[in-house]
């Protein structure tokens, strides 16, 4: 149950009893998602651009992708804040690897942007065995391992190109696929829709999705009903920075180029938000895909409508702060008022 | 996995002895010269133990006896350090949880092994789920759930997240949990501490299947009325020794506390001698935010025990936290001694001498890394003895808990030790003797008694009598029917929210207060919940 209730004043009890259960229910964020669009459409006409809609898209889709990966991590009870530095760290890789491996078999173009890809993937599954293996083994706090590893992947991407961004990928990778229109909507969009839906499945229908759902309700019951919980652990982990490095491939695709600077900090941030908006608990056991989805796609409005009125970039990342707390003080509001039987 | 555990939990569950095969009294498990050695205590000495087909095996022993190490060592939670492990004629080394329940052991402990954000039947299924290359099988799995509850006889919704359950109901999702798989060896810690007699009386019933089906128990439990009813042989452990196995058949009450305690103990409930005075306390009309408690008006008066009967999940735990300032109030009235508080706060309430005592010591009580000393002297450092312009003032806080610690018998007495290494008896101990580091009039006991043994019960129900003598007023919140029956001088009696009865007197007999539960059951049947 996605619980954020809200004070209702004094309306007669069983109104707000039935408001606080299609709330607890749904999530208060479809709610506040149609009040936004609505109102941004009648105040900000730019706002339905077609142009501008593509973006926002293209937006939601980056953030979604990293945001299901935070999400996982989230429920089985820990965090992740590598997931930015893992995002610039695939972009550096795959375009250092893309550009060199195209200097070498430059007709190969098919297997050069294979080969780069599974290369910037390759790195996020590393770096989210590393941390899976830290928290599940050594038994490190997950705040502790995912800032060292933070630490180190956004290290090794600015010594890999010394901050300079990374060219040479094939320009089909680029123009073809990573700016690209496929029916009218941004490539990424259907990237994003193929993953959110593949981590959807795993929820609601595996034994894996049951058992990361477990591990973060309670790991020691989980444990003694037999559960691998290690192996569990890892696999969330693995899975999101897998996630991010897609991210990052995608984002390198958009750009055109391998930048150090990618994601950073703020994505990273920004993917925690979104899981918490969308009523991931910050405790573990609490969350759907679809809804965190949803989180993006609001967060990614808020960010739109800011640049829409030229709101200064400074502003906007305490805006977000703001955001992130709200959301949370929200969510232990609707946990205490949560009525028992 | 079980990918047909159906039909075995069927032999299991639902017919009556069909293994006429096997040797009913052969060993299912043999234990010989088990020891475990924790840090700081042998938690094990030496102990030999086994259980036989089709038996019902009582561990008797106070806490920190080592029943709890025993049924670990079994349940293959931890290894033990010395002994030989004999399981259905096999010796069994290197167990673990995962281990022992595929061999069929399934541990039903007190601490519940269920997740708090998942469904029943989702909970049931955990470690174990029906499925086909990692999809689940979730209409199966509802299925057998429904199935399995159904046999049981629980009135449990398999749909209900756990988190929304009562603690009854998350005890009833445990059992049915052990008994989901193929089980040759049950083990039950304190089952009962949380049903009603009705539920208990099912589970009973449910043993009594299993034992026709070989199944072997090991069942913990403080209580003598079951020990009686179920047990086929006791054990009784005491300071981590066997101290004897005998047939239930053959002991008599006071025996088995003697050879638990290693002390005579005379009588369990003091006489109290109540001496109604003003009302201290008054509730008028209160609604809880959750409506745990709806509507419900009682008051307190010194020098008596008012006590506060009810099914598990009735609220009345809640009713006494609301009154400290635990729980969110909707509507209502409060009145301490005379005074009206429309929001209590435990701050608030604590310096206006009402002191409540949790039942869950260790999530609501205790900072179980801290030393007894600064436990106790918790909700007492904004008192002059305790501090000086917010400066502590060690030796007096020391001398003072000191004090509280001996009248109370602690032992052994030493203050600086870390209440996580302290039995349930004396950690509740340390709760009383917080309540005692200030002037407290009116005292709120919320199950005080849950998880303690027998030895530290008459020390807690001796201290109420004190208290009471001195003149303050008590409330009494207790699942435990001799025990408000005995202690209080009136007794409420709660039923899904409201309050249903106040019995004084000579009506204060067990069936009056039972009648009213079963009220309850019966307009349960024709809600049709």
């Amino acid at each position: 149950m996605v619980s954020n209730n809200i004070a209702l004043g004094h309306l007669p009890q069983k109104e707000v009893n039935q408001l606080v259960r299609v709330i607890s229910t749904m999530g208060l964020l479809p709610i506040l998602l149609i009040v936004i669009v609505a109102a941004l459409s009648i105040f900000e006409p730019r706002f339905l651009g077609i142009f501008n809609i593509l973006n926002v898209l293209r937006e939601t889709s980056f953030l979604a992708i990293l945001a299901a990966g935070q999400m996982l991590v989230l429920i089985v009870g820990g965090f992740d804040l590598s997931v930015g530095a893992v995002v610039a760290l695939s972009s550096t890789v795959m375009a250092t690897v893309m550009a060199n491996t195209l200097g070498i078999m430059p007709d190969e173009v098919g297997l050069v942007i294979f080969i780069g890809v599974a290369a910037g993937i390759g790195c996020g599954v590393v770096v989210g065995l590393v941390n899976g293996l830290c928290v599940a083994y050594l038994r490190v706090s997950p705040f502790m391992v995912t800032l060292g590893t933070l630490s180190i992947a956004s290290g090794i991407a600015l010594l890999l190109t010394n901050g300079i961004p990374v060219y040479g990928m094939p320009k089909v990778f680029v123009n073809g696929f990573g700016r690209a229109l496929w029916l009218g909507l941004p490539t990424t969009v259907y990237v994003a829709l193929t993953l959110v839906i593949i981590v959807w499945a795993i929820q609601r229908f595996t034994v894996l999705g049951r058992y990361i759902y477990a591990i973060g309700g309670n790991l020691q019951a989980s444990q003694v009903s037999g559960v691998s919980t290690k192996r569990y652990l890892i696999t969330a982990y693995t899975m999101c920075g897998a996630l991010a490095a897609i991210t990052g491939v995608l984002l390198t695709a958009r750009v055109g180029s391998g930048q150090a600077t990618l994601g950073g900090d703020i994505m990273m941030l920004q993917s925690i938000a979104a899981a918490v908006i969308a009523g991931v608990s910050l405790r573990g056991g609490i969350g759907r895909v679809e809804l965190v989805t949803l989180g993006a796609l609001f967060l990614s409005i808020v960010t739109n409508s800011m640049n829409l009125v030229r709101i200064d970039s400074k502003i906007q990342t305490i805006v977000l702060g703001v955001i992130v707390i709200f959301a949370v003080a929200l969510e232990e509001y609707g946990n205490r008022r949560k009525i028992r039987e | 996995m079980y990918k047909d555990s159906d039909q075995v939990l069927d032999t299991v569950i639902s017919s009556p002895a069909n293994t006429g095969e096997e040797v009913p009294s052969s060993s299912i498990l043999e234990m010989r010269g088990i020891s475990k050695q924790f840090p700081g205590v042998l938690a094990l000495d030496n102990v030999d133990f086994d259980l036989r087909r089709g038996e019902v095996h009582i561990l008797f022993g106070e806490n920190g006896a080592g029943k709890s190490t025993l049924i670990n060592v079994i349940a293959g939670t931890f290894p033990p350090d010395k002994g030989t492990f004999r399981y259905d004629g096999k010796d069994v080394s290197h167990l673990t949880p995962h281990r022992a329940r595929v061999m069929g052991i399934s541990p039903v402990f007190q601490e519940f092994s269920l997740i708090p954000n998942l469904t029943v039947e989702e909970n049931l299924f955990l470690g174990r789920e029906t499925s086909t290359s990692g999809f689940l099988r979730k209409k199966a799995m509802s299925a057998r759930a429904a199935k399995v509850i159904e046999m049981l006889g629980f009135d449990l919704d398999p749909k209900k997240r756990v988190s929304s359950l009562s603690r009854a109901h998350q005890q009833m999702v445990e059992i049915a949990k052990a008994l989901l798989a193929d089980v040759r060896l049950l083990i039950l810690d304190e089952p009962t501490a949380s049903l009603t007699e009705n539920e208990t009386y099912k589970l009973f019933e449910l043993i009594g299947r299993l034992k026709a089906d070989g199944v072997g128990i090991i069942y913990v439990s403080h209580r003598m009325r079951e020990i009686k009813e179920i047990g086929d042989r006791i054990t009784v452990l005491r300071d981590g020794r066997k101290i004897e196995t005998c047939n239930a058949a053959d002991v008599g009450e006071n025996e088995l506390v003697e050879l638990m305690t290693g002390r005579k103990i005379d009588v369990l409930f003091p006489k109290i001698d109540h001496k109604p005075a003003e009302k201290l306390l008054e509730i008028n009309n209160l609604t809880l935010a959750n409506h745990v408690v709806e509507d419900v008006s009682i008051y307190a008066r010194a020098g008596e025990v008012t006590g506060i009967a009810g099914l598990v999940g009735c609220g009345k735990s809640e009713l006494v936290r609301a009154v400290f300032g635990l729980e969110a109030i909707e509507e209502g009235e409060i009145v301490v001694k005379g005074e009206q508080v429309s929001h209590p706060r435990p701050d608030i309430s604590l310096s206006k001498g009402v002191c409540y005592f949790p039942s869950d010591r260790v999530a609501e009580g205790l900072a179980l890394e801290r030393p007894i000393r600064e436990n106790a002297s918790m909700a007492a450092l904004n008192l002059a003895d305790f501090s000086w312009m917010r400066v502590l003032k060690k030796l007096s806080e020391r001398k003072l808990i000191q004090d509280i610690v001996d009248r109370l018998k602690l032992r052994p007495p030493n203050i600086e030790r870390a209440v996580g290494n302290l039995s349930g008896g004396n950690r509740q101990k340390v709760m009383l003797a917080r309540g005692l580091t200030r002037e407290t009039d009116i005292f709120l006991f919320d199950e005080p008694t849950v998880g303690i043994d027998v030895g530290a019960k008459v020390e807690v129900y001796d201290l109420m009598k004190e208290l009471v003598d001195n003149g303050a007023a008590i409330i009494l919140v207790s699942s435990e029917l001799p025990e408000v029956l005995n202690l209080s001088n009136r007794l409420y009696v709660k039923q899904r929210a409201k309050l249903v009865a106040e019995l004084t007197g000579d009506d204060m007999i067990e069936q009056a207060v039972l009648s009213c539960f079963f009220q309850d059951e019966e307009a349960n049947s024709n809600a049709g919940a």
